[in-house]
């Protein structure tokens, strides 16, 4: 699986490093980082979820 | 279970259509929705659309992925009338009648308006595409603008009417703009960055008519005084869209009364969204949340909770989240709070709208707002969900000040 992050539609609402910690994190500067852009199986569901729960829909998740 | 009868084509009903199939439910699923349009994307409504700087089309959800994996009968511009539970019917405005096995209401809210103003063109609400799309239409003749209701969508429609460089008025009953929610001091900050965009206020005063021939032509004020007005935009809070449940067994009582689990009082019924009312256990109160992300959390909770079965289902659980976007401002709050919660600016200051203030209330961290802080949102939010005392929250925002 392969994490998109659209940084024109990201707000740094930052959900998404609620939903998955191990893939998300917003630093001091109040910008989102990808910590894991082809994340295994074992973490689809909470990237799944963190997509989901995206305000601004900016995350796309793609298979391999 | 066969088939799943969705109401309300909005985002509680998109996402509880989304996780059924998800879960792995591969039966007949209706979505019925009032609107003509797709569902789409309401927070957008208010900034980007209102001020032009999106295509209506951007708001649409599943734009890439469409709705053929999601095998859905969209039946839109569709209103249900009537809920026969015992026959498990619903009843559409064209006659017709969906039998369900299971239901989901998602109805929503609709926007409050100010009797007697039926019959005057000028008036707008802001809760559609179509209210975005007409009031924006309005504002382009550079009307002179009343907005009714210093709440949050009163103040983004005052900051979208500066953008277009449109002249504003908002008028609120109480006396500081957002002072129920977030406290006088927030008020006062808000209030001070919309004078400096241009805006007037008329504050303390209630409104006691919209006058004219035909099309608004002034408010009239409680005190007497008129505000010319070409355009008013009411945001005067919504009123859950539960009139059609009436005689149906589905209790009601301002929005749709679910049990913990998202479950109606009626068998194969749960709801979803602005409309629900439930018991939240992360607060111990009945409470009925109008924001995005309840929306796609309790949409998904419903999907799950129909699934379960008759006895199945887990208390839903959820922390209130919303966002403001006025001019360079981004408000974005966590919780819920009272007018008389004790507020203390943690972080940075009010004068520059970069700040963190918390809210207590009977030695419980009760919310947090960030302006312009959203890293530090989140520390805070982790914290209102671990239900943690005031005092430790106050202390976590200082983690230096220790013995």
């Amino acid at each position: 699986m392969r994490i998109i992050v659209d940084f024109d539609l990201c707000q740094s609402h930052g959900l998404c490093t609620e939903a998955a910690p191990e893939l998300f994190q917003i630093r001091d500067d109040g910008f989102l980082y990808v910590l894991n852009e082809t994340p295994g199986k074992e973490l689809a569901g909470k990237a799944q979820k963190a997509a989901i729960e995206c305000p601004t829909g900016a995350i796309t998740l793609k298979d391999d | 279970m066969d088939t799943v009868v969705v109401v309300g084509a909005s985002l509680a009903g998109l996402r509880c259509c989304e996780a059924l199939r998800r879960r792995g439910y591969s039966g007949k699923l209706v979505l019925v929705g009032e609107e003509a349009h797709k569902p789409y994307d309401r927070p957008p409504l208010s900034k980007q659309v209102l001020c032009g700087e999106w295509e209506p089309a951007r708001t649409e959800f599943r734009r890439k992925e469409g709705y053929a994996p999601l095998a859905l009968e969209l039946q839109l511009g569709r209103r249900a009338l009537a809920l026969h539970a015992q026959a498990r019917r619903v009843v559409l405005d064209d006659g017709k009648e969906l039998a369900y096995d299971g239901l989901v209401i998602a109805t929503g809210a609709r926007a409050r308006t100010l009797r007697g103003s039926e019959a005057l063109s000028g008036v707008f609400t802001l809760r559609t595409l179509d209210d975005a799309l007409q009031l924006r239409v309005a504002l382009l003749q550079q009307p002179r603008v009343v907005v009714v209701g210093a709440g949050f969508i009163g103040l983004e429609v005052a900051s979208a009417c500066r953008k277009l460089d449109v002249a504003v008025t908002v008028v609120e009953s109480m006396a500081l703009p957002l002072d129920n929610p977030l406290g006088s001091a927030v008020g006062q900050a808000v209030q001070r960055l919309h004078e400096a965009h241009g805006v007037s206020f008329r504050l303390g005063v209630g409104v006691a008519a919209l006058e004219g021939h035909g099309r608004v032509e002034h408010v009239r004020l409680s005190d007497g005084t008129a505000v010319p007005a070409d355009v008013v935009v009411v945001g005067i809070g919504v009123t859950p869209n539960t009139a059609w449940l009436e005689g149906s067994g589905v209790a009601v009582g301002d929005g749709v009364l679910c049990d913990p689990t998202l479950a109606t009082s009626v068998p194969g019924v749960v709801a979803a969204g602005d409309v629900v009312r439930w018991e939240n256990p992360l607060f111990g109160e009945s409470m009925r949340v109008e924001h995005w992300s309840n929306a796609v959390e309790q949409g998904q909770a419903a999907a799950a909770r129909l699934l379960a079965g008759p006895t199945g289902g887990e208390p839903f659980s959820s922390l209130p989240y919303f966002w403001s976007d006025q001019y360079d401002l981004k408000l974005q709050f966590a919780g819920r709070v009272r007018a008389d919660d004790e507020l203390v600016l943690v972080e940075g200051t009010l004068a520059d709208r970069n700040y963190v203030a918390l809210y207590g209330r009977a030695g419980k961290l009760r919310g947090v707002l960030a302006s312009n802080r959203p890293q530090q949102l989140l520390r805070y939010r982790k914290l209102l969900s671990e239900q943690a005392s005031f005092d430790a929250a106050l202390n976590a925002a200082r983690p230096s000040a220790g013995p």
